[in-house]
């Protein structure tokens, strides 16, 4: 369903992603992982279309062009991204806000939009599957909120959301084992035949409450291993520094692997 | 310049939605000011001569004074020998039925989304029509005169109720208050007029809707609210004009006694033809705003100020009682060239006085948003509390925000807290909320709505409403 050729970025001429390739099939969830700088994040906000990067190469959802859409077009595509640092909106109800995104792009997709009543239901059920406190809906968005909250309310975004493709950006950094725990279980319920997912993460750690159906590993820019959930234990072990020291660049030859099919 | 600043250069350059003129018969003295022109003001009002007198003494004082100097202004010179003092629409109505009501002027309103004729009228609302400082007419009259309440223009408070206007009129804002409150006691034409007798409260909003509509005239208008012991009131104040090229001169008092445990909660939006983006025309706005709280009264300002070329105005309160609250909440948004030096000044006289202070400025294109507040505690006022909250948003990198708060403590158990921030609307936000599907509009005036939030909350409904709107109007414009 996602279709990723060539994909290059770059920030005021410095290329950071160097021609990355990766097809994910219907309900595939894969795990990007890599060292820090290798471009994991860059890649997440190329699939999004944040303003500020030179981009080339294509990107396909369900057979159409995503790199020729702004964020909001995308969004109503299905594109969801769970970010590292949310930000916060002071001000600016939770309620107001996620049900505002939900209709943004329930217009774009020429559907009706959902009342203030309907939609109230749809995010207590929602919040259910993060563990959330009714009185969240009621506080500004991320305002004031702790690592762990906040990391749950863009789990909470994606429940409402469904997205086709979600793209979760280091979902685990800043959690304790029992906030971890809850946004796993959080995002493992939201697995299904019509949504697939990418999970970048530094550590193996969260790969052991959302098993990868593949891993892939991402260095300066480009693939360099692509593998099952096995490969991550791997790098448990013995770290990035063979793939770094062993890059695309020195060892000729090498294949350019993208996802195996 | 990125994407998302040219996006918010275009966000600020919208239209100004209330900038037709009316062609209405307007009855307009000969520019200059002189007594003469003092004396031909209250002559065609036929005024009492201790209101004569007084007009003339402001007049003497006003010449001896100086336009102030201080604020972080830059003010073509204006040239009070050019404009006119005296203009009104020439087709004075009989206020008894709405439907005297010139139909020119009844248009006017519905273009600007005022219905005058009662069935019509937003319910639970009660409005003063003020077109070039004259009052054209006053809605639902005889309702609030059951209940005892007096809401009229100040010319027909002047003939009705002399012995109300006479004693309150000055004793907050005197005329050698400062110069263009002396300009104004001189030559104000009219304004509203509202007094809630004891233990009542008023049973509807009551509202002044300002209009200025003749070139080359300055408006002067006159508010007092008279709220006396245990009433309660709550009076609300929209302001548009035409788009001229000229620059045009409004300076206003507005005086508040609020008497033992009284409250008054005075909103304002303010919507004056700000100017275009090259700072051509748009409205000088200098006003006096001040109110005086007696033994546990309160007097409340709040105000979401869009328009006006130029902004200077501090709706303040002179807490004279024990226990009095005085409070202001401020939304003052620049644009374009727009100047804006705003802010509140609360002074503590009576023990055990409270007062709060919450100012947001947003500042885009290249607008200018100052906030300058006083707050002074008197030796008199044991265990005064304050606390003041100024926060200012920029919007792209051509505006500027300025922060000058002064405190004068002149008792050692007063406490005083003064919070500050400074912040933009981040690239990360707009791009957090576009991922989640929002267009970039949509997402920035859900966010600067956001920031204004505080103060929306103070509003009464219909208006927080339009503040909204009203602030959305004002970023918005053609998303490419």
């Amino acid at each position: 369903m996602l279709h990723v050729k060539d994909l290059t970025a770059s920030i005021g001429g410095t290329p950071i992603l160097k021609g990355l390739d990766l097809d994910i099939g219907e309900g595939e969830v894969h795990a990007i992982m890599g060292p820090n700088g290798s471009g994991k994040s860059t890649f997440a906000h190329t699939l999004a279309g944040r303003d500020g990067y030179e981009v080339g190469g294509t990107v396909t959802l369900d057979g159409v062009d995503l790199l020729e859409m702004t964020p909001e077009q995308r969004a109503a595509a299905g594109v969801f991204i769970g970010f590292q640092y949310p930000v916060e909106i002071p001000g600016v109800n939770n309620m107001y806000f996620l049900r505002t995104a939900l209709n943004s792009v329930r217009r774009a997709r020429g559907e009706t939009e959902i009342g203030a009543r309907d939609f109230l239901a749809v995010a207590y059920e929602a919040m259910d599957l993060v563990e959330m406190k009714r009185d969240f809906l009621n506080r500004s968005v991320n305002a004031g909120f702790s690592g762990g909250e906040k990391k749950r309310n863009e789990i909470l975004q994606m429940a409402v959301m469904q997205p086709r493709l979600a793209v979760l950006d280091e979902t685990d950094s800043g959690l304790d084992i029992d906030a971890l725990r809850v946004v796993a279980s959080g995002v493992n319920a939201l697995r299904g035949p019509d949504r697939s997912m990418i999970v970048i993460t530094h550590y193996q750690r969260l790969l052991e409450y959302i098993k990868p159906d593949f891993v892939h590993v991402l260095v300066d820019g480009r693939i360099v291993e692509s593998g099952d959930h096995t490969l991550a234990l791997r790098l448990e072990d013995e770290g990035y520094a063979d793939f770094v020291n062993h890059g695309l660049d020195d060892v000729p030859g090498r294949p350019l692997s993208g996802a195996p099919r | 310049m990125s994407e998302t600043l040219r996006t918010i250069e275009e966000l600020t350059e919208a239209g100004y939605e209330y900038g037709f003129s009316t062609d209405l018969d307007t009855d307009i003295a000969p520019p200059g000011l002189t007594e003469d022109t003092v004396r031909l003001i209250s002559g065609k009002k036929n005024e009492p001569a201790w209101l004569l007198e007084w007009r003339l003494k402001a007049f003497e004082a006003w010449k001896t004074m100086a336009e102030p100097d201080w604020a972080k202004l830059e003010i073509a010179p204006i040239d009070y020998q050019a404009l006119s003092y005296w203009a009104a629409p020439k087709k004075k109505p009989v206020l008894d039925s709405m439907d005297d009501v010139d139909p020119e002027i009844r248009d006017m309103f519905d273009k600007l989304g005022i219905p005058l004729h009662e069935q019509k009228m937003m319910s639970n609302v009660a409005i003063d029509a003020i077109v070039d400082s004259v009052s054209v007419t006053t809605t639902f009259k005889a309702t609030l005169a059951e209940s005892g309440v007096i809401f009229c223009s100040f010319s027909e408070a002047v003939q009705d109720h002399p012995e109300l206007v006479r004693e309150h009129l000055g004793s907050v804002v005197p005329f050698r208050d400062n110069y263009f409150a002396a300009l104004n006691s001189a030559v104000f034409s009219d304004g509203s007029f509202c007094y809630i007798p004891a233990g009542v409260r008023c049973p509807m909003e009551l509202s002044t809707y300002f209009r200025i509509n003749s070139q080359n005239t300055g408006q002067f208008e006159r508010t007092l609210i008279i709220a006396d012991d245990d009433s309660h009131v709550s009076y609300l104040e929209g302001c548009t004009a035409p788009q001229r090229d000229e620059n045009q001169l409004h300076a206003a008092v507005v005086e508040l006694v609020a008497k033992d445990r009284a409250e008054i909660k005075y909103s304002t939006v303010q919507n004056w033809y700000p100017g275009d983006e090259n700072g051509v025309g748009g409205i000088y706005n200098f006003v006096t705003k001040r109110g005086r709280a007696h033994t546990d009264a309160k007097i409340s300002w709040t105000q979401v100020e869009t328009g006006s070329a130029i902004t200077w105005k501090y709706p303040s309160v002179i807490l004279q009682g024990d226990r009095s609250v005085g409070e202001f909440y401020s939304v003052a948004l620049t644009s374009k060239r727009q100047q804006a030096d705003t802010g509140s000044k609360m002074v503590h006289i009576g023990k055990d006085t409270t007062s709060s202070i919450i100012s947001k400025g947003i500042s885009a294109g290249r607008g200018q948003n100052t906030y300058r507040g006083l707050v002074k505690i008197m030796r008199s006022a044991e265990n005064a509390r304050n606390y003041t909250q100024c926060d200012s948003l920029l919007l792209g990198s051509d505006c500027g925000a300025h922060t000058i708060p002064y405190i004068e403590v002149k008792n050692p158990t007063a406490r005083v807290e003064h919070e500050a921030s400074t912040s933009t609307v981040g690239e990360d936000q707009l791009y957090y909320c576009r991922q989640r599907g929002m267009s970039e509009e949509d997402a920035m005036s859900m966010i600067v709505n956001g920031f204004c939030r505080q103060v929306f909350d103070e509003l009464p409904m219909e208006f927080a409403v339009e503040a909204q709107r009203l602030l959305s109007v004002s970023l918005e414009g053609s998303v490419g």
